[in-house]
């Protein structure tokens, strides 16, 4: 494992920038998460570490070294990609030991053996180890694909989006299982995903990437808590914030236009008085519940508390509770 | 506008039974899911109100009518379909007029009726754009488009937003939502995602290997879930299955899980001494160190105003939802207790939820 370092990377796709500008540190045993919507570039910048793009500007550093004009091979990188491909006529023991069978490794087999043995358990496939791939259920298989990276050491492990092709429980189950296994590993993994929930409850840190440009990077909890703009706002929690204008509630600062609101912003009290509101509906969404205000005519979604016993149609009033305040570009400012 | 009403379908392939006796009604102007993993016979319910394939047995009928046995085309349904098969040689106008040109009304007409459906999908900005440069989430309106302005009795759809990414997909279930609070047609939706289900459907019919397990509103289904084939299914993380062997009494509201007395929703049968299994929402664990449960914490997962801990007890690995705020540590000591009136029992043989006070005020139908 090994420190990896962005620095200054754009590329362009035919005069169509695909990152621009982008500088990344991933320190040794960190767990970063691009996140972003279809077509952010997050795919590209895990590409151009992995050296499957070259650079246009820029250089990719892996531990201490200038990698940006090696080829893939030479990086010492592993790759696992959305789509698992595993060799289908190999028994799960060979696919997993495929990376590590490749003349120029010259790896011993009872080393082989044991590597495979004790990926196979990390990722609970022990069982499976002499079925062929094509026996196996669609999460057994991103299991043998995410192994077939985990026998080797590489100095990072590139992920793109490896949970999307799983049914929503065993993605639920996986997120849990991928971020123990780094943990015990001490795994360097920069991960891109479009999935809030997997960059939250499994990165370190959560780069926030929009038009090729990284917007923010922190911890999840600095991402959620202190967005530096109201588009980073948006991208984490649920239900999304609520950006409402700053002449709805009294004692804005005097440069904000917009009041970012979530849940935990919002105090809400049955009864007119104050800033008046009025259910226009309670979403049952089984482990939460979505309460829809109106608020003249400006829509205001918040999780509603169990115990509240609101019904549509009740007026409700509202007080803010150290809200986020943006101004007219969209830039968060002081309370 | 129509009630559909499906009585007893059965549908055989071969020696695949696909669908077993399944009975539903979907009244006028309802929006129902059809809720299941692959396999489940969920599309082959919906291709035979369709009308794309034959039941082996059972009616189905449209508005009092029976349609069993009646072509698709004679069945007045629109179908949306996951991949929106649109005519790429087409511009968006064409595409969404087409069902409209077959039927033979006049073009200018059919640039009202196109105008106003694009009105409601917010696309009038793309009518004269070819389909190919369409963004997925375009594509699918265009695709609505062409199901909406036929103005059918009712709407079938199959997994219409499957093909897209999680933040397009959530922008269309609201819009979906509010087309339908518009249109107020009768909607059968087909969806494996128990999510898109619990927010758009206003009651959800669970289908398990072939079988109707469960038709009642999102909530009911959530919190009365009659199997545990439902309790599983519906909600993320799902529900905390805790197996535990005892009998239960008329009006009893105690069982016995380990050495501790837990407080559940009174019985409402007798059941001699078997293997039942205690199902507990995450939401509904507390931490508490007088905790009737204890165990070691294994994972923290952070979701801004909530946070999911996964406890490794005794009983298995159980998870908790709690406020993100309150401190929890991978790998600290836990002691965990349940809402008593929340609680669902299950006899683990059969699957089936022991019936008990949390039924009551169920709203079935």
């Amino acid at each position: 494992m090994a420190d990896v370092e962005i620095r200054a990377v754009s590329k362009l796709f035919s005069k169509t920038p695909a990152v621009a500008d982008l500088s990344l540190t991933i320190a040794n045993g960190e767990f970063v998460a691009l996140l972003g919507p279809t077509g952010a570039g997050k795919t590209t910048t895990l590409r151009l570490v992995a050296g499957l793009e070259r650079p246009d500007r820029g250089s990719i550093w892996i531990g201490g070294r200038d990698m940006t004009r090696e080829a893939p091979a030479d990086r010492d990188v592993a790759f696992v990609f959305q789509q698992y491909s595993l060799y289908p006529h190999l028994t799960v023991f060979e696919n997993l030991a495929f990376a590590l069978r490749a003349p120029i490794r010259r790896v011993p087999e009872d080393v082989i053996r044991a590597k495979v043995e004790e990926v196979a358990h990390l990722l609970h496939i022990e069982t499976k180890l002499h079925n062929k791939a094509t026996q196996l259920s669609g999460g057994q298989m991103q299991r043998v694909a995410i192994g077939r990276a985990l026998v080797r050491s590489p100095a990072i492990y590139l992920m793109d989006e490896p949970l999307s092709s799983l049914d929503a429980k065993l993605r639920g189950e996986m997120r849990l299982e991928l971020k123990r296994i780094q943990t015990d590993l001490g795994a360097t993994i920069l991960y891109v995903t479009h999935d809030q929930t997997e960059a939250m409850t499994m990165a370190s840190r959560i780069g926030v990437i929009e038009s090729g440009r990284l917007m923010q990077i922190g911890t999840p909890r600095e991402i959620y808590e202190s967005p530096i703009n109201a588009y980073v706002a948006a991208r984490l929690g649920q239900p999304t914030i609520n950006l409402l204008p700053a002449t709805l509630f009294a004692g804005t600062p005097r440069a904000a236009r917009t009041i970012g609101a979530r849940t935990e912003h919002l105090a809400i009290a049955r009864g007119g008085g104050g800033v008046q509101a009025t259910v226009k509906r309670i979403e049952h969404l089984g482990d939460q519940s979505h309460l829809h205000l109106d608020l003249g005519g400006q829509p205001v979604v918040t999780l509603s508390d169990p115990e509240a016993d609101l019904a549509a149609g009740d007026t409700v009033s509202l007080s803010l509770n150290n809200p986020l305040f943006f101004d007219a570009d969209g830039i968060r400012i002081a309370a | 506008m129509a009630q559909i009403r499906v009585e007893k379908l059965d549908k055989s392939f071969g020696t695949f039974h696909a669908v077993r006796s399944a009975s539903f009604t979907v009244e006028d102007g309802q929006f129902l899911c059809l809720l299941g993993p692959s396999g489940c016979g969920k599309t082959t319910t919906l291709r035979m109100i369709a009308g794309l394939e034959l039941p082996t047995a059972g009616t189905i009928s449209l508005d009092g009518e029976d349609v069993t046995m009646n072509r698709a085309s004679a069945r007045d349904i629109a179908f949306v379909f996951q991949f929106f098969a649109l005519y790429p040689h087409m511009n968006v106008r064409r595409n969404i007029g087409f069902p409209l040109k077959c039927e033979g009304i006049g073009a200018a007409e059919r640039d009202l009726r196109v105008a106003e459906v694009a009105r409601i999908l917010r696309i009038s900005h793309l009518l004269d754009r070819p389909v190919s440069g369409l963004a997925g989430g375009d594509r699918q309106r265009v695709a609505l488009g062409r199901a909406i302005v036929r103005k059918p009795k009712c709407f079938l759809m199959d997994e219409p937003l499957g093909a897209l990414d999680t933040e397009m997909r959530e922008e269309m279930i609201r819009e979906l939502r509010a087309l339908h609070d518009r249109l107020g047609a009768t909607t059968v939706y087909v969806t494996h995602d128990q999510l898109e289900a619990m927010a758009m459907a206003d009651r959800i019919a669970v289908m398990n290997n072939g079988v109707v397990e469960q038709v009642a509103s999102p909530r009911d289904i959530y919190d009365r879930p009659v199997s545990l084939f439902v309790a599983d299914f519906i909600g993320s993380p799902p529900m905390n299955f805790l197996p535990f062997r005892g009998s239960l009494e008329p009006g009893a509201g105690v069982i016995r899980l380990g050495d501790r007395d837990v407080a559940v929703p009174r019985a409402r049968e007798a059941l001699p001494e078997s293997d039942l299994v205690l199902g507990v929402r995450p939401e509904h664990v507390r931490f508490s160190d007088r905790g009737m449960v204890r165990g070691e914490v294994y994972g923290v997962e952070y979701l801004g105003t909530t946070q999911i801990v996964t406890v490794t007890t005794r009983y298995g690995a159980l998870k908790a939802r709690s406020p993100a705020n309150l401190p929890v540590r991978t790998g600290e000591n836990v002691g965990l207790d349940f809402r008593p009136d929340t609680l669902s029992i299950f006899d683990r043989q059969s699957g089936r939820a022991i019936r008990t006070a949390l039924h009551e005020g169920a709203v079935h139908g």
